[in-house]
């Protein structure tokens, strides 16, 4: 295994490389663009043999790799923001086609005003187009993710589209040591992609895609919804068994940091679970058991492994990248939706954080866990913003 | 020229479809079959043919089909075509878009594989509006037609596709018409042996929209052919000329008046009232135009830009 200091944008090109993908198409955003632009290379230095097109927009990107998947190609596809918004209806269209297309989004607020920083509401947008959404914490984590997605899509009881989100800037320009598996490995790994079951056999004519009546229709869809619970399953064994090979294993679909024995836990994704557990280690130290609960996947919800994660403690915090305004926190409600059913359960605070790239540091979410134990002691969990200026709990 | 006798007996497209009596792209789609001997793919936005294919689990299709949202046609064909490529497949990927799906919507994504010379084969038909979805004008709309979206007719003329995507400077361009169905199969054969992006405009009279008889539909071509509304040509490595029935209609007293095709149709009705002489001027004035164009690339040898 080569150690190399990547971005990560960086490491998810080389894990787009590893995965010896077929057909890239793509269209440039910030801060997504260095992630093709590096992909571009190693398909002018034959690096990688794949055909990249160079298309004019990003619904024509998904559009593309839809076209690609059908054909039987491994495709890959990056954006960001604004870039997924407009290719909305084609990310429906490769779900619902059961496309195993995978697309790393660099997270990113969405205008108006213009923002280029890092927040989640991107990728929360597409929640319900049939996409599985998983969440890296790091550079390496993304390589990896790259690679596990390709396995989870493809897989014959899952056959979904598969989204690798980081945090813009914060994961996809930061530099940190990376492990880069070598080819051999990967290969062993995720076996050169073959186009069955279903692909467009010029010489087994199928029609895809056409009309399904109302008698149907809904059978369709619940497919949809079984392939998801299967994936929750394979995403559980392919973390495993990537960890076998690697001896990096994330933890299936949540991570669990310092859970076992906490009072309180930080429930959130993507790279700023490194500051909440910078802050549980410090609570730690004053004895407050605190812990972290990541989330790597929020489609399947881990609703099962986040029950069993959170069994033992008073009150959790769920802190959220996003914003759904009226709602208002996205996790909050699918966490609290995932605990009712148990006897048992904590108190669910809701925190929206960080939106539009604000910073939120180890000390943000020393004073998150504070004010989830003042919403304990008082025993009305609800949602607030975070820091917001002239008010919120992080001006104290 | 092709002859009906060397065309195959065998049909790609079924019969069983829902298409409406006299559809032209039900009758285009059998032409592109047979041209192609059933060895091609198709790829289909939003429009009249995902409901001419009838309900699932059935197709009329005998080649493979991909149906794909409205605006995503040549982008997924892009896609479909470098897919089939990685594994050695030699087969032509065929879109097969109305003129909405191309002029309008599908027309950003067009243009990018246009510019990127995809090796694909792009078929409009142009039944000059938004039939699938009741009649409304499309940018393909001629000027003074009536639609559910222009009442009392269209007050602006039609954009020119053919000659947009020629601006691309990609190897083949045609403009054709399900009335002239072998002038059609002559033009997709030769696309089909070309690499690069092609491009077919096929003029598609529909009886349902444009409000006429559906047994009328090829005279309603025809005519369209005949009093120059409808151009026929091909223009390839970007030297246009005139094919079939419009090379002799070059010269304006040549063609039939223009009234002979608008009389036979429900959409162009009130054109012929008295009141409405200025809108039927405008017409008449765009269709002059369309000939001036072409008369002025023939001038210079046929280069269209």
């Amino acid at each position: 295994m080569a150690r190399a200091v990547l971005s990560g944008n960086e490491a998810v090109a080389l894990g787009v490389k590893l995965a010896r993908v077929q057909v890239v198409a793509a269209y440039p955003i910030t801060p997504q663009t260095t992630i093709v632009e590096k992909i571009a290379e190693y398909v002018d230095r034959g690096e990688l043999k794949a055909r990249f097109i160079t298309v004019e927009s990003e619904h024509s990107a998904m559009a593309a790799c839809v076209g690609a998947a059908a054909g039987g190609a491994r495709a890959f596809t990056a954006t960001s923001s604004q870039g997924l918004l407009y290719m909305s209806e084609m990310v429906f269209w490769a779900a619902g086609a059961r496309l195993p297309i995978v697309m790393a989004v660099v997270n990113r607020a969405v205008a108006p005003p213009w923002s280029i920083w890092c927040d989640h509401n991107d990728a929360l947008s597409q929640r319900d187009a049939g996409w599985i959404q998983l969440w890296a914490e790091s550079a390496q984590e993304a390589l990896d993710m790259v690679i596990q997605a390709y396995r989870v899509a493809e897989d014959e009881r899952v056959l979904l589209p598969a989204m690798v989100n980081l945090d813009g800037f914060l994961l996809s320009h930061a530099y940190e040591p990376v492990d880069a598996p070598e080819q051999a490995l990967v290969d062993r790994f995720l076996p050169e992609k073959t186009p069955a079951p279903y692909w467009i056999d010029p010489s087994n004519p199928r029609s895809y895609g056409t009309i399904a009546a109302p008698d149907t229709y809904m059978e369709f869809r619940y497919k949809v919804q079984e392939a998801m619970e299967n994936a929750a399953r394979v995403i559980e064994e392919v973390d495993e068994e990537w960890g076998k090979l690697t001896g990096r294993r994330y933890g299936g679909l949540i991570e669990r940091y310092r859970c076992d024995d906490a009072e309180v836990g930080l429930i959130l994704a993507g790279s700023w679970a490194g500051d909440a557990k910078e802050a549980a280690d410090a609570l730690r130290r004053k004895g407050l058991r605190v812990g972290v609960i990541r989330l790597r996947a929020t489609r399947p919800f881990p609703a099962e492994r986040l029950a069993e994660a959170v069994e033992g403690m008073d009150a959790v915090a769920v802190v959220d990248r996003s914003l759904s305004p009226g709602l208002p926190s996205v996790l909050a409600a699918e966490v609290k939706a995932a605990l009712y059913d148990r006897a048992r359960r904590p108190l669910v605070k809701g925190f929206i954080a960080g939106l539009g790239g604000r910073d939120v540091t180890p000390l943000d979410f020393a004073r998150i866990v504070e004010l989830t134990l003042k919403s304990l002691k008082e025993g009305v969990g609800g949602v607030e913003c975070y820091g917001l200026r002239g008010g919120g709990g992080g001006d104290g | 020229m092709v002859t009906v006798r060397e065309l195959p007996v065998e049909e790609y497209w079924l019969p069983g479809h829902s298409a409406c009596p006299g559809c032209p792209a039900a009758l285009g789609l059998r032409m592109l079959g047979k041209a192609l001997g059933g060895r091609f793919v198709l790829v289909v936005p939003a429009g009249c043919t995902t409901v001419i294919q009838g309900i699932y689990p059935r197709t009329p299709s005998r080649v493979p089909l991909l149906n794909i949202a409205f605006a995503a046609s040549a982008s997924a064909a892009s896609g479909l075509k470098a897919a089939l490529e990685l594994r050695g497949l030699d087969v032509p990927v065929v879109v097969w878009a109305g003129d909405g799906g191309t002029v309008d919507i599908g027309l950003q994504a067009l243009s990018g594989a246009a510019e990127r010379n995809e090796d694909i084969l792009y078929v409009c038909y142009d039944n000059e509006a938004y039939q699938n979805t009741g009649i409304q004008r499309s940018g393909s709309t001629p000027a003074g037609a009536w639609t559910t979206t222009t009442p009392s007719g269209k007050r602006e003329r039609r954009k020119d596709a053919a000659l947009i995507v020629a601006a691309h400077r990609v190897p083949y361009v045609a403009t054709a018409s399900v009335a002239y169905p072998l002038d059609f199969v002559e033009k997709v054969r030769k696309a089909a042996s070309i690499k690069g992006f092609k491009y077919i405009h096929l003029h598609a009279p529909c009886p349902t929209g444009w409000r006429f008889p559906p047994s009328k539909m090829v005279e309603v071509g025809r005519l369209a052919v005949e009093t120059g509304a409808w151009i026929l040509y091909e223009v390839e490595n970007g030297v246009l000329k005139l094919t079939g029935r419009s090379r002799a209609l070059l010269d304006p007293s040549k063609r039939r008046p223009l009234e002979d095709y608008l009389r036979l149709q429900g959409r162009f009705a009130h054109l012929l009232r008295p009141e409405n002489r200025e809108q039927l001027e405008r017409l008449k004035k765009s269709v002059d135009e369309a000939w001036e164009t072409v008369r002025a690339i023939l001038e210079r040898g046929g280069r269209v830009f």
